[in-house]
């Protein structure tokens, strides 16, 4: 199993995204070495299909990501996104949309609906997902050897 | 004529790791062949199970687009960069 290493401070900020961004799904970019992600880059999300269910980060954002990791002396690891009231396993949207290699990490949030917002949004699960070589599906990986 | 093509992370293990390839053609069309000729590892990523160009993988000749060329028909010239950009997307539904 594949392992990524994602300090408190970076676990704390993917969720705090999520939570903000609720009912939307947010996205970001993963910095970090090897299997360490260092630093989580929030990235605007500019899907035109619905943001309570899709995300998009659009190409030039993609290479603002590269530029920030070389910028940082490290790699582009791969991207977060939440499931906001989903739980956080990858769709088959994300299986087609998939680049191999890259970390893919699923925060879910859970919360009260659209006339809520981000108010009492919560974060719970998160993992981390690799697309197979055959892009058939995802292996799930371990956060921090669990 | 040779041009070079940039990699996008998650391409670089079926380049060697290299974040430029230089390709032979006159087309888009004929880069991408000849990288794919070079690396079959990047084929599958590249185009889906009809041989066409995946909807997320973007193909820019400079700062351009080629959707908005001529697309995989969009002529080359001598010093012409191309970069295969990601959009990254995803969702629960």
């Amino acid at each position: 199993m594949r392992r990524v290493d994602v300090p408190a401070d970076v676990d704390a900020a993917i969720r705090r995204h999520g939570q903000e961004t609720y009912p939307h799904e947010c996205c970001g970019a993963l910095i970090g070495t090897g299997s360490q992600v260092e630093a989580a880059v929030a990235m605007p999300n500019t899907t035109e299909e619905g943001p309570r269910r899709r995300f998009l980060v659009r190409p030039s954002d993609y290479r603002l990501s590269e530029q920030r990791a070389s910028e940082m002396g490290g790699e582009l690891l791969g991207f977060y996104h939440s499931h906001p009231d989903h739980p956080a396993r990858p769709s088959q949207f994300d299986l087609d949309h998939a680049w191999p290699n890259f970390a893919y990490i699923i925060v879910a949030v859970a919360g009260h609906g659209e006339a809520a917002g981000a108010a009492g949004a919560k974060a719970g699960d998160m993992t981390v997902w690799f697309l197979k070589e055959d892009r058939s599906s995802f292996d799930e990986g371990s956060l921090n050897g669990e | 004529m040779a041009n070079k093509i940039l990699i996008p992370t998650p391409l670089r293990p079926y380049t060697d790791k290299k974040d430029a390839v230089e390709v032979e053609g006159a087309t888009i069309g004929e880069l991408l062949a000849d990288l794919t000729k070079k690396h079959g590892g990047l084929k599958g990523h590249l185009y889906n199970e009809q041989g066409k160009l995946r909807s997320f993988v973007n193909i820019y000749l400079n700062d351009d687009d080629i959707r908005y060329l001529q697309k995989e028909d969009t002529k080359v010239s001598a010093g012409d960069t191309i970069s295969i950009i990601p959009s990254v997307a995803g969702g629960w539904r």
